[in-house]
């Protein structure tokens, strides 16, 4: 992480989001119902949870840090270390297995110069193997941040990573 | 022409109807006469209907709803929540119901909550179904300002709130008792039973869980009746379903067919059959936790009785091909590597054995693998089979293993006796 990031990082929850965070728990039944969406929360506004801010949230859901890490970390889509500006879940269930996942992975996996699981050089992009993502008639599929991609090939994959800025 | 009630109000351009339009072509009609029946009205005509859980256990959806106790037996809050955590490998029919007819779903979850009396319903979401997460908020918003959800609806006295959760993401939710551990803010581990879920659930409360698609079939059969629904289907079981095919088919996608169309129909006349240059070597027929089906079995119906006949299970009834072109290995290795990976941890069968399984499947697929491997291979089929623990992830694992050890015997042979694999160079080729 470069000190930027760790400055980041270590900026508190502050007050709109500890108060968005408080409206969610309102409508739950138990407080703690309401933490992946607290979580998802916090990732949205510093792409990560870092451990000061698990901390924050886990005292506003009165639960304990490690209560909520071990919830935290159960899930696919939290991310407890730093990530990319955008993230690429890539799909590496069967369907796209069949369609050609593995070539794909191996293409994005040149193109930005990292393994799966790894953050580029750049900071720009995180590549994740993430499983079957219910697009199987379009494998091989993947996903940018928010954005689904189907039918992927070499020069699919090279279009959406120019345009992912 | 075959009726398709799931599909009949989906629009050419996929974009959902809002509240108008889907009134515009009947919705909303089987909530209005299902808050004048009587929940065991209704219970008992979905009973007659023969619907059975499209999630793939396949159990009789109005039993479900009968399992929990009347009013009167307990005054206990009580909750009906909808299982749209679709991550069985191979399946994308929930996705397409929750996109393109989001009301329709919201109509079968106001009917199943009067039947079963909830007060309150949870739409559990994959959190990587964007998409559907903002269509279903949106649909559930217009149904409130419509008066079929919230208080006193339509004057019946019965009220309901919808929440629309947006899941973390892991597997094992979409088992319903770890679903209720993950919408309770915990780790997502399954729960011992007893007790059942119909009695204590989510907070301990009575529950029931239905699959997107169960519900989706609800106000059709409400509105048209049992015997309609029931003469619907080529098989036993009532209605239809979306069947669908991914793999080197020449047009891979969803089909609403009759329940119990074989599926060498499915696979030869909708999807068109293999693309030029491609022979179709088995099949996973509804998902990765369904065993193999080979091509001497093509003339099978797909209906829950007729395919676990032949050995293996409808699934979700979304089929995965696997070509010539690529290991059979190699695809076993895949599956296993998921179930491995989306293991909770909580029981040690499974959280020890099938990363083992993995490792034995890689080794082989490497040519690094020995004879005695496959004598272990069978050893954990039994070893993480059913009843060895604590939830069903498991023993679905061990059902593509169990099947592929049997079918491609000679494959696994030849890994071992060539200590290669004969497929190598398409291990990362796009085709």
């Amino acid at each position: 992480m470069s000190t930027v990031e760790q400055d980041f990082v270590q900026e508190p929850l502050g007050p709109r989001l500890r108060h968005e965070i408080a409206t969610i728990t309102r409508h739950a039944e138990h407080k703690r119902a309401a933490c992946i969406d607290a979580l998802k929360l916090v990732q949205k506004r510093f792409r990560f949870v870092s451990d000061g801010h698990l901390a924050e949230v886990a005292a506003l859901l009165e639960m304990t840090p490690a209560e909520l890490d071990g919830v935290a970390t159960f899930y696919n889509l939290i991310f407890r270390r730093p990530v990319g500006r955008h993230v690429i879940l890539l799909c590496d269930s069967v369907a796209c297995w069949v369609m050609g996942g593995a070539a794909a992975c191996a293409h994005l996996c040149e193109r930005l110069s990292v393994k799966p699981g790894e953050t580029t050089a750049d900071g720009r992009f995180t590549l994740l193997p993430i499983v079957c993502l219910g697009h199987c008639d379009h494998a091989p599929a993947m996903m940018v941040d928010e954005d689904l991609y189907g039918d992927l090939d070499a020069a699919r994959l090279d279009d959406i990573l120019r345009r992912s800025r | 022409m075959i009726e398709t009630p799931l599909t009949a109000t989906i629009q050419p351009d996929g974009k959902p109807l809002d509240v108008t339009g889907y009134e515009r072509v009947g919705g909303y009609q089987a909530v209005r006469k299902a808050l004048k029946m009587t929940p065991e009205a209704i219970i008992s005509e979905i009973k007659s209907s023969k619907l059975r859980g499209r999630g793939g256990a396949g159990f009789q959806t109005g039993r479900k709803w009968e399992a929990v106790p009347k009013r009167d037996e307990a005054l206990f809050l009580r909750y009906l929540i909808v299982n749209a955590d679709e991550m069985e490998p191979g399946s994308f029919k929930d996705r397409l119901l929750l996109e393109k007819t989001p009301h329709q779903l919201i109509e079968g979850v106001i009917i199943g909550a009067f039947a079963i009396q909830a007060t309150l319903a949870y739409i559990f979401v994959r959190g990587e179904y964007v998409l559907a997460l903002e269509r279903l908020a949106r649909a559930v918003v217009e149904a409130q300002a419509r008066g079929y959800v919230g208080r006193d609806i339509l004057g019946s006295g019965f009220s309901l709130t919808i929440h629309v959760h947006a899941s973390g993401g892991r597997y094992i939710c979409g088992e319903a008792s770890a679903l209720f551990s993950a919408l309770e803010g915990r780790r997502a581990i399954p729960r011992a039973r007893p007790p059942r879920s119909a009695v204590s659930g989510l907070w301990g409360k009575p529950s029931v869980v239905n699959n997107v698609e169960t519900l989706c079939c609800v106000p059709p059969i409400i509105e048209r009746g049992a015997n309609w629904y029931l003469g619907l289907s080529r098989s036993v079981d009532g209605g239809t379903k979306l069947y669908g095919v991914s793999g080197r088919v020449k047009r891979p996608g969803l089909w609403e067919l009759p329940f119990g169309t074989p599926l060498n129909e499915i696979l030869f006349e909708h999807a068109g059959g293999m693309q030029e240059g491609y022979e179709c070597r088995a099949v996973l027929p509804g998902g990765a936790s369904t065993a193999f089906i080979v091509p001497e079995s093509f003339d099978v119906r797909m209906d829950f009785a007729s395919v676990q006949k032949i050995g293996s299970s409808l699934g979700t009834g979304n089929i995965v091909v696997l070509d010539q072109r690529r290991c059979p290995i190699g695809l076993l290795r895949n599956l296993e590597h998921f179930f491995a990976q989306e293991s909770c941890g909580w029981c040690t069968p499974c959280r020890d054995g099938l990363p083992w399984v993995e490792r034995i499947l890689t080794a082989i697929e490497a040519g690094e693998g020995k004879v005695e491997d496959l004598e272990l291979l069978i050893h954990h089929v039994s070893f993480l089979g059913p009843g060895c623990t604590f939830c069903d992830l498991a023993p679905g694992a061990m059902a593509p293993l169990a099947s592929g050890l049997k079918h491609f015997r000679s494959e696994f042979e030849r890994h071992i006796n060539e200590k290669a694999c004969p497929w190598h160079d398409t291990k990362d080729a796009w085709t």
